[in-house]
């Protein structure tokens, strides 16, 4: 194996061009991960999550186009493939999980012809074999009697069993990288902790990386090895976990951490938030996008769009000014 | 799944006697005196007194009417005065003509309209999208009548391609039959493949964004496999309820189209019983067309079953 990441992307722009104007969704992205670690992308709603998983997965909206950058997978640059190409990755080397499983699955077949759909697709086996795989994997994935279960309908299984069901579909190929977008965010709390373990025990099987877009902190500190923040389309703050943790750079990641609820909070304190909302995708560009929610604000703020520095190894950020001119304009982040 | 369909048949039951009795009340309301029609304007009272006898129609009402469901049950639909022939063997001798019309028609509309239903939800927005719901506006908003004569005058007066009446004959050959068959089947189908292509692209549209074929891309999936497996087979219930209505509706429009291309189905005949009163022959094909809706009904219904298995799971929960 050679020793480049196993994903690149590089200054990603993914735009969608409505009839009101251009949104550019993603406006800047860039990360990258290595084979067996798991990066975390937060951000916000609108902040461009999705549209960058979907982005690499190549299945945008038919108005929605990839206009700049790279995403070198294994070194071939996906961006610019043909989707007749694509097809031989998606499903084989990248997979992906759904948010919703209550709607991922298609309600009209049995969930075992859905599984051998993705063996078929991309494996030569005979049909008694595709059969046993897919009760392999319903059994790799906590399915109780998956041979019995083959030929149940997916509204037979309860939420967090269905997005079970589609993390065996997207393991079925040993892909080299799963995109979980949101993969827990519609399940009962004592339903997430079980399906995020289930995505580590298995990442820890086979070795594969992981995308895990998330707005959810806490799921990031215990599932991830490195972190990309997103806002408003561009990637703001980018490193490994404890980085982020113990030294985050950007305000907005600031802001993040601070709206973080914790446990020992007091009950009657008002709940922490950014104030404003983010901007309109279709206006952005010229400026930092935060600049209206931010409490460090400055002149340049409002006329350049901060590029990506590497503030320390491994640790870029895309601020117009370090952690200390930032204390020095408007104190720490503690305050 | 097998218990619901035979729940689903024992319905059919009251369902069915309702029918009859409508028929039956309908035909007895209708002006005209059946002796009357059948004796002419000069006879006697005293032969339409006998007639009315010979007829039953001076039976008490209750009595008539279980004299007609002892009929209907045993296969007798009476006699047609005019054509001088058991109603059921009628029937049975024009059946054939009406449903070859009838299916022609619906399987121009079925190959026509849905592939250009479910090309235009592909494709929504653009020109061909417009240009086939245009016409499927128009398809649906025409009447068929009119079409009918339209067409008659182009591609059989004008142009002299086509004739313009009669079936044919097999004794001429399959092509004989086939050439005849072209504008009415045509003409028929207008409507069907209208509803057909309007309503299996709203259908199309419908699960064309979900999340599961989303999911099914993300497969690598071919995107012709995604639209036409996965697509399809969850826009189709609307469009089999569709096609259930249309069977039927093309059955009865029939009516007025075998009227224009002389067409000799149970439409003409079913006209000319009217025309001629002729009592029997119109109760009995009244009869056969509401028992038709009926039966097709019934299809839908069980074709349901097969289609969404979430209809399935909740009836059999229903039916304990």
């Amino acid at each position: 194996m050679s020793d480049k990441p196993l994903l690149q992307v590089k200054d990603l722009k993914t735009h969608f061009f409505t009839a009101s104007g251009v949104a550019k969704a993603v406006d800047g992205v860039t990360f990258s991960l290595d084979s067996g670690q798991t990066l975390g992308i937060v951000g916000e709603s609108g902040s461009g999550k999705s549209v960058t998983s979907n982005s690499i997965m190549r299945l945008l909206p038919k108005n929605g186009r990839i206009v700049g950058g790279e995403i070198l997978f294994e070194d071939k640059d996906i961006a610019k493939l043909k989707i007749s190409d694509m097809l031989d990755i998606r499903g084989k080397d990248i997979s992906m999980i759904f948010q919703d499983p209550m709607t991922a699955l298609d309600p009209v077949f049995t969930i075992g012809s859905q599984i051998m759909e993705v063996i078929n697709a991309h494996q030569k086996l005979s049909k008694k074999e595709a059969r046993d795989y897919a009760i392999k994997v319903l059994g790799m994935v906590g399915i109780p009697d998956p041979e019995k279960r083959l030929k149940s309908y997916p509204h037979e299984f309860s939420g967090g069993m269905r997005q079970r069901v589609i993390i065996a579909m997207a393991i079925a190929c040993h892909p080299k990288l799963i995109i979980a977008d949101e993969p827990t965010t519609a399940l009962d709390v004592t339903v997430q902790a079980q399906v995020l373990n289930l995505l580590k025990d298995l990442q820890k099987e086979t070795g594969t990386a992981i995308i895990l877009v998330t707005h959810n902190l806490g799921v990031v500190w215990r599932m991830c090895d490195s972190v990309m923040v997103m806002y408003a389309g561009k990637t703001v703050e980018y490193t490994d976990v404890r980085t982020l943790y113990s030294n985050p750079r950007h305000p907005y990641t600031w802001g993040l951490l601070k709206s973080m609820p914790k446990i020992t909070d007091d009950p009657n304190v008002p709940l922490a938030s950014i104030p404003g909302t983010p901007p309109d995708l279709k206006l952005t560009g010229g400026s930092c996008n935060f600049h209206n929610r931010c409490k460090y604000c400055q002149k340049i703020c409002m006329q350049e769009s901060p590029q990506m520095k590497e503030v320390e190894p491994g640790h870029f950020v895309a601020c117009h000014f370090s952690k200390e001119e930032l204390e020095k304009i408007g104190g720490s982040i503690d305050e | 799944m097998l218990k619901m369909i035979v729940k689903r048949i024992l319905q059919l039951i009251p369902v069915l006697l309702i029918t009859m009795t409508i028929t039956f009340v309908i035909t007895r309301v209708l002006p005209g005196n059946p002796a009357v029609t059948i004796l002419g304007p000069q006879a006697s009272p005293e032969a339409i007194e006998a007639m009315e006898e010979e007829m039953g129609l001076n039976d008490p009402m209750p009595i008539q009417y279980l004299n007609y469901i002892k009929g209907i049950v045993t296969g007798d639909l009476g006699t047609s005065y005019r054509y001088n022939q058991p109603v059921a063997e009628l029937l049975l001798d024009k059946l054939p003509n009406t449903l070859s019309l009838a299916m022609t028609s619906l399987i121009i509309a079925l190959v026509i309209g849905i592939p250009v239903g479910i090309l235009s939800a592909i494709k929504q927005y653009s020109i061909f999208d417009y240009v086939a719901m245009f016409l499927a506006l128009v398809g649906v908003s025409m009447p068929a009548f009119w079409l009918g004569l339209m067409l008659v005058l182009v591609f059989s007066v004008n142009l002299g391609w086509l004739p313009t009446m009669g079936m044919g004959s097999l004794a001429n050959g399959f092509g004989d039959v086939l050439i005849h068959l072209i504008l009415p089947a045509f003409c028929l189908s207008t409507g069907s493949m209208a509803n057909f292509a309007r309503i299996s692209r709203s259908s199309m549209l419908e699960v064309i964004d979900q999340d599961y074929m989303k999911a099914v891309r993300a497969k690598g999936i071919r995107e012709t496999v995604v639209i036409m497996k996965h697509g399809f087979k969850n826009a189709l219930p609307p469009i089999v309820t569709v096609l259930g209505m249309r069977i039927a509706a093309l059955m009865t429009g029939a009516i007025m189209i075998e009227q224009i291309f002389n067409w000799p189905g149970i439409g003409r005949l079913i006209v000319d019983a009217i025309n001629n009163n002729d009592f029997e022959l119109i109760q009995g094909t009244v009869l056969f067309m509401a028992i038709l809706y009926v039966f097709v009904n019934l299809l839908v219904d069980i074709a349901y079953l097969y289609l969404n298995p979430k209809v399935n799971y909740e009836s059999e929960r229903r039916a304990g």
